[in-house]
């Protein structure tokens, strides 16, 4: 199996390091920056399955603008939402741009550990399913060059 | 203060559309009465003055066909056969049986000496001498001559006409009696009605025929014949009752006698009066009907002021508690999000904490379990904070009224949530009584939420100190029943009826708006429910809400 990929996005940096820490502990790849613009950066040489996005970042992009982003570098990546109260509507936003799920800080690390690993089975199941689409493809069409992710 | 102004307004409205609509129907109906009244006089003096002329008229002939008759008489038969009594009975006789009589009573022939010589008539005036009468001289120098009344030797009210003749060169006299009776039936065909009277006087106010009322022949009047001038004359005097009447008066042709026609003031103005009394009516009617209007649409309008004027101290009332609301909202959302981040952080801190806790070089740590209890703790804490903040929000995020799906039984919890502390530092517990598996029913959560948290903290309040507040639950029928019971003092019956009008309060001044009730039952109302107070067996009172069970899946 797989390990989990995780790119956690947040400006609390004590919460941050804490989340990564616990993340890294359970054996999940996890990796946490804490600007927008740090996460685009990172996406761009890495593919990730989930990412754990603060919705409220103040100064630079904030979480609605960086989900966009993610969502042209790594289509596939699911987004969980990380919000306080006042922004469930940018949450419910965030989730009409494609985000998997939004939590309400603070959450329970269970929950998080539960929906996270739903983002990743949806994420896997996508995956599988272009690589089946991509083997009947194939075999349709032998003298199609597969791609170099294949 | 309120109904000292709501007063003065009305006495206002009603002063002023009386004034306006009274003023000008009497103006108008004193100017109809006085037009009247002018036009009934007019019309009664005219009325009288044409009667006193054609009856001046009628006995001016009547007179003058007697002075004629007798100087026929006096130019056609001599002296000496008139001075003959059998002569001078049978003309008279002749006369007598004449159809109309002429109206004499008796006949007379009087020498230039003043000795009656001859005389027919049913007194014994035969051998008299009228030479000192003071009419036996007007006579002789005039020629002919109409006498007042006078008693004369017969004692009894009469008047004579006497016409002087000639025999050779001595001057004689015919003289005739007038009966009073025919005269004075002709002089009264002048007079009208019950109070209508006509009568003569003299030049010196003398009575010369018998009035109808007041006075005797012979007597004065107290009318001044003075105030007569020539041809007819119409004059307003007051009798000796009182009477207010028109008195017609016009000189015969003699100049020694006007006749009276008169007529009673108000009895000519029967119908005036009628009318009079008939407009009255009219306009008394017409005012009771403009008051009675008046004081009902003032009524109607100061009480739709009033409605009103109330309606906007609600709504500006509950204006005002929406944006303490709106701003309780803003500061609560703010406090929320900057102690959710902190949370966030102490949270996850324990969290780690517990996961390095979990690992071997910790298992044979002597203090082990108080660390791990004491994690525990800092995470219930935290989970406790979280609640409270995340109650918060949902308390002031007043959204416009929308239907979620609520679970009843955990808007509850969460509304005692806030209230736990209140309650427990006044030594006041809270039991529930909630029944396990409630329906979910489609509602609006916040108000739900502030229906809940006015009645509990009421119930709080009314207790005071020492005491227990029950919470139950249930469904009946198709409605899901909340009954919040305390075991204060309850709510005195007087106030009872007021408790759900806006700004009934029985709290100290500053410590209750009045609109939690009143607001209450608006949000009740609307969420389609009924919120009724009742008082608990136990004592205390008790509001049962009554909500329709309207599942999520048909809202």
């Amino acid at each position: 199996m797989n390990m989990f990929r995780v790119l956690v996005v947040d400006d609390e940096v004590d919460f941050l390091e804490t989340i990564v820490k616990r993340l890294q502990k359970r054996k999940i790849d996890a990796e946490g920056v804490t600007t927008g613009e740090a996460a685009v950066e990172v996406l761009n040489n890495k593919l990730f399955d989930v990412v754990l996005l603060d919705v409220k970042m103040p100064g630079g992009m904030d979480g609605i603008q960086t989900l966009r982003e993610i969502k042209k570098i790594q289509p596939l990546a699911e987004v969980l939402l990380l919000t306080g109260h006042a922004s469930v509507e940018t949450s419910i936003e965030g989730m009409k741009l494609g985000a998997f799920d939004y939590l309400l800080k603070p959450m329970k690390f269970e929950e998080l550990l539960i929906k996270m690993a739903a983002a990743f089975e949806k994420k896997d199941i996508h995956d599988k399913k272009i690589r089946s689409a991509k083997i009947q493809e194939l075999i349709r069409y032998p003298s199609k060059v597969l791609d170099d992710d294949f | 203060m309120k109904k000292l102004v709501y007063k003065k307004l009305r006495l206002r409205i009603v002063a002023i559309t009386l004034a306006v609509a009274i003023t000008p129907l009497v103006v108008l109906g004193w100017m109809i009465y006085s037009q009247f009244v002018n036009v009934s006089k007019q019309r009664i003096e005219y009325q009288i003055r044409q009667m006193a002329r054609s009856q001046s008229n009628a006995i001016d002939v009547f007179l003058k066909e007697r002075v004629n008759n007798l100087s026929t008489m006096v130019n056609t038969l001599s002296f000496e056969k008139l001075q003959r009594q059998v002569e001078l009975s049978h003309l008279f006789q002749v006369l007598s049986h004449r159809t109309d009589g002429l109206g004499l009573v008796d006949l007379g022939v009087i020498d230039d000496t003043g000795q009656h010589l001859a005389y027919a008539g049913p007194f014994k005036l035969e051998g008299l001498n009228y030479y000192s009468e003071p009419w036996f001289g007007e006579v002789m120098s005039k020629g002919e001559f109409i006498s007042d009344v006078y008693m004369g030797f017969r004692q009894l009210p009469h008047f004579i006409v006497a016409v002087r003749g000639r025999s050779g060169n001595k001057n004689w006299i015919l003289r005739a009696t007038i009966d009073s009776d025919v005269f004075n039936s002709l002089v009264r065909t002048g007079q009208t009605g019950r109070s209508g009277d006509a009568f003569i006087i003299n030049k010196q106010g003398v009575f010369e025929t018998q009035p109808r009322f007041h006075g005797m022949i012979l007597e004065k009047s107290d009318l001044d014949p003075r105030q007569f001038g020539e041809g007819t004359t119409v004059v307003r005097h007051v009798d000796k009752d009182g009477k207010k009447k028109f008195y017609a008066g016009a000189w015969l042709k003699n100049n020694n006698w006007l006749l009276i026609i008169s007529e009673e003031t108000c009895r000519g103005m029967g119908g005036l009066l009628m009318s009079r009394n008939m407009e009255i009516l009219i306009i008394v009617l017409g005012c009771f009907g403009i008051i009675l209007t008046t004081l009902l649409t003032t009524h109607m309008i100061v009480r739709r002021l009033e409605d009103s004027d109330r309606e906007m101290s609600v709504l500006n009332a509950q204006l005002v508690q929406t944006d303490k609301l709106a701003a309780l909202g803003k500061m609560a959302t703010g406090i929320a999000h900057e102690i959710n981040n902190p949370l966030a952080v102490i949270g996850e801190k324990a969290g780690w904490m517990m996961d390095l806790l979990s690992e071997e070089e910790f298992q044979h740590s002597e203090n082990l379990q108080e660390y791990v209890a004491s994690v525990e703790k800092i995470e219930e804490h935290v989970e406790r904070a979280r609640k409270i903040t995340h109650n918060m929000l949902g308390f002031a995020r007043r959204m416009e009224p929308h239907l979620d799906d609520v679970d009843i039984n955990s808007v509850l919890e969460q509304t005692l949530s806030l209230l736990e502390n209140h309650a427990r530092d006044n030594n006041i517990s809270i039991h529930k009584k909630l029944m396990p598996d409630l329906p979910v029913v489609a509602s609006d959560q916040a108000q739900l939420q502030q229906v809940f948290l006015n009645l509990i903290n009421n119930a709080v309040d009314a207790i005071g100190k020492d005491g227990l507040v029950e919470i139950t639950t249930f469904l009946k029928n198709q409605d899901v029943v909340i009954k919040i019971r305390d075991d204060g003092p309850g709510i005195p019956k007087e106030y009872q009826k007021k408790i759900f009008d806006p700004f009934f309060t029985t709290k100290a001044t500053g410590k209750g708006t009045g609109l939690g009730l009143s607001i209450s039952f608006n949000i009740i109302e609307k969420l389609g429910g009924s919120i009724v107070f009742g008082e608990a067996k136990q004592g205390g009172a008790v509001f049962t809400i009554k909500l329709p069970l309207v599942l999520p899946e048909k809202k």
